[in-house]
């Protein structure tokens, strides 16, 4: 068992699960929606983004890419809640309460991606 | 992306997870405390605003309590915040900085720039392998020359002062062994602007490994190295089409020249000469018995010159046993008085101080001065670095193995039609030499002569090319000076190479025709006035009809109606 493989893909993994956990119900319903829960994803989308520096194969290359639209989605995702909630005069409705919960909609996809990604890594690891 | 920016990204892992928890911990802690606002109601920080304060905490700007006064519990998350992030920003610029200052990782750093700079060149270069003496005198002939070099040294001292040295075109230096393939690559072997390879490196061995990699890398390359045995010099030139010096012999064959033919090695020496270099008179020493003192590798190839053109020696050296120096050879190292009179100082006409030590060979001429102060002295200097002393002992003549070697490369590069000219020349006879070297006197300024090739063709040489085409010039009409046709310019054309035939100082009728091959010498300044007349069509036709006109096509067509 190595341990750094262990800490790369309890990561990659665990940004998927927050952004689905995220992402799931009602697409116009906040009440559905826990910003905790957006910004553990955010978080944790970054980390796995900077495990994967440095990686000089070409799937590292991909990992990196898919991290870094995840990450893109997420932060877009973040900033349009931080402009609804503060900035714009309309508050949280329910145009803003879409806008966020689509992004993170694409960085699921991207985290999907990912997960494929390592899986098929390990698949072709025969040890 | 390259190697470098990977290395960077993967020693930067740690610090940067370090930072991105850091902000994370204190951000959701400050979303979690509850505080109060104005009104002393319970209010939840969000994470705009959290993000916020962490953001001026922890850059240490510190703008206070926003928006509403903290509370007691906030106020003890702050303290826990502003120590986190404080040891977290250290922590991290810190590891930043030691990567950065990481020797290994800024050796990679500058082969990275290096190889950056040698994929960039756009202009043709010559790939030098060795940055001594020799290395060193060739790269800033050919830097003033506007030819740039790579070079390739393992001694970290040498690599310096190249870079200290101010050229016109810096050339790039790399510290690394030119025994390794991959550096030779990085140096950019394969490049397409690498016109030649130079292997001068102190070791036989590295030399060879040097040629051997140009053959298999890139066969079109022409190498140049310089070996010192004879063995190493046959398997260079075994495989590929490998020019080869050996020092000792290149430096023994022109000392013996400028003592049995002072008017060919003068000849010899101009024309190997650098651009601007300042001339040196003729020397003519008499004929008659020679002391040579060191019978070392440079001596016995010395001797050997010397001897096939019947002059006498007298050697004196140390060890003459080990170095199974000729019969007769007085034993003693030269710098007392008693040696050098054995050895027939008052007889001799002149005096060579061959050994490879400078010191000796200083004090070996002093000596010699001391006891027949007419004595024709020639001192073989072998480091650079003790030219000022050299200069200051006023010898007649100090050969310097560096420059000797250097000039005769620099030469082979510059124009092959230079040792074409070298080597038809060799077969004449010093008088030859002679009348050349005061015609040459006559054409040039206190400097060496500048030596430039004209090649008829379409794209170096347009309207000379058409004018061969269209009604045929003559030599003398390229000689005319283009200012006033009636005059001759200054210049003396050295060789015509037509095809295979090589014509030595060719006659002035003789009619030029397309990709024939001249080489010409003058002055400097001539050079261009020339250039000018083989480049531009209405000069020629000034050359050759004593008409001017005007260069614009509708011009010419006009005239041609009328």
């Amino acid at each position: 068992m190595n341990s750094e493989k262990v800490i790369f893909g309890f990561f990659i993994l665990l940004a998927l699960t927050l952004n689905f956990g995220f992402f799931i119900g009602d697409i116009d319903n906040i009440a559905h929606h826990n910003v905790y829960e957006l910004f553990a994803a955010l978080v944790v989308s970054l980390i796995a983004t900077v495990l994967k520096f440095g990686d000089r194969t070409h799937l590292g290359a991909i990992f990196l890419a898919t991290s870094l639209v995840a990450d893109l989605q997420l932060l877009m995702a973040a900033l349009i809640w931080g402009y609804a909630a503060h900035i714009s005069p309309a508050g949280m409705d329910t145009e803003a309460t879409v806008a966020v919960v689509s992004f993170s909609g694409g960085a699921l996809l991207a985290n999907i991606v990912s997960v494929i990604l390592l899986v098929a890594e390990t698949m072709t690891v025969r040890r | 992306m390259p190697d470098i920016f990977y290395v960077l990204l993967r020693r930067m892992r740690a610090p940067l997870i370090v930072l991105i928890l850091m902000y994370a911990v204190s951000v959701l802690g400050f979303t979690l405390i509850p505080g109060q606002d104005a009104e002393g109601q319970p209010w939840h920080m969000s994470f705009f605003h959290a993000l916020y304060v962490v953001s001026y905490t922890a850059s240490t700007i510190g703008f206070g309590e926003i928006p509403y006064a903290f509370t007691e519990a906030q106020r003890l998350w702050m303290v826990f915040v502003i120590h986190l992030t404080v040891i977290g920003w250290l922590y991290s610029i810190g590891s930043l900085l030691t990567v950065l200052q990481d020797p290994a990782f800024r050796r990679l750093r500058t082969e990275y720039a290096f190889q950056r700079s040698v994929k960039r060149l756009r202009t043709p270069f010559y790939l030098v392998c060795g940055y001594g003496d020799t290395g060193g005198i060739l790269v800033k002939a050919l830097a003033d020359e506007g030819i740039k070099s790579v070079v390739i040294d393992r001694d970290e001292n040498r690599i310096n002062e190249l870079e200290l040295n101010d050229y016109i075109r810096r050339p790039l230096g790399l510290l690394a062994d030119a025994a390794k393939p991959a550096v030779l690559e990085m140096a950019g072997i394969t490049h397409n602007y690498c016109v030649g390879i130079i292997a001068l490196t102190d070791s036989d061995q590295t030399n060879q490994m040097v040629a051997l990699s140009a053959y298999l890398l890139n066969p079109d390359l022409r190498v140049l190295a310089r070996v010192e045995s004879a063995e190493a010099g046959a398997n260079i030139r075994s495989f590929g089409k490998n020019e080869v010096i050996d020092p000792f012999e290149t430096f023994a064959g022109r000392l013996a020249m400028a003592i049995h033919s002072p008017g060919m090695y003068t000849l010899f020496t101009w024309m190997t000469g650098v651009p601007h270099e300042v001339l040196r008179e003729p020397l003519f020493p008499e004929p008659g018995v020679w002391i040579l003192s060191g019978y070392g590798r440079f001596g016995k190839a010395l001797c050997r010159h010397l001897q096939q053109a019947g002059i006498q020696m007298q050697v004196i050296e140390t060890d003459p046993v080990r170095t199974n120096a000729p019969p007769g050879t007085i034993a003693g190292s030269g710098v007392e008085a008693s040696t050098l009179l054995d050895a027939g100082l008052k007889r001799a006409v002149g005096i060579i101080a061959g050994t490879d030590n400078d010191a000796n060979n200083l004090s070996i001429l002093m000596t010699a001065r001391e006891l027949k102060p007419d004595i024709f002295m020639v001192a073989r200097q072998n480091q650079r670095d003790n030219g000022i002393i050299f200069d200051k002992a006023n010898f007649n003549l100090i050969m310097k193995r560096g420059d000797v070697v250097a000039h005769k490369i620099f030469a082979l590069l510059r124009t092959p039609l230079i040792s074409h000219f070298l080597e038809a020349v060799k077969a004449r006879d010093d008088d030859w030499a002679n009348l050349l070297v005061s015609r040459i006197l006559g054409v040039t300024t206190d400097e060496v002569p500048y030596l430039w090739e004209i090649k008829i063709n379409k794209t170096r040489t347009p309207a000379l090319y058409k004018g061969c085409l269209a009604h045929g010039v003559t030599l003398r009409d390229l000689l005319r000076d283009p200012r006033k046709r009636e005059a001759q310019l200054p210049v003396i054309p050295l060789l015509l190479k037509r095809q295979e035939q090589v014509m030595v100082l060719p006659d002035a009728d003789t009619g030029l025709a397309v990709s024939d091959r001249l080489l010409m010498c003058a002055s400097y300044p001539t050079s261009h006035d020339m250039q000018w007349a083989t480049q531009n069509e209405n000069v020629l036709h000034y050359l050759l009809t004593g008409q001017e006109t005007s260069g614009g096509d509708v011009w010419r067509r006009l005239l041609r109606y009328c």
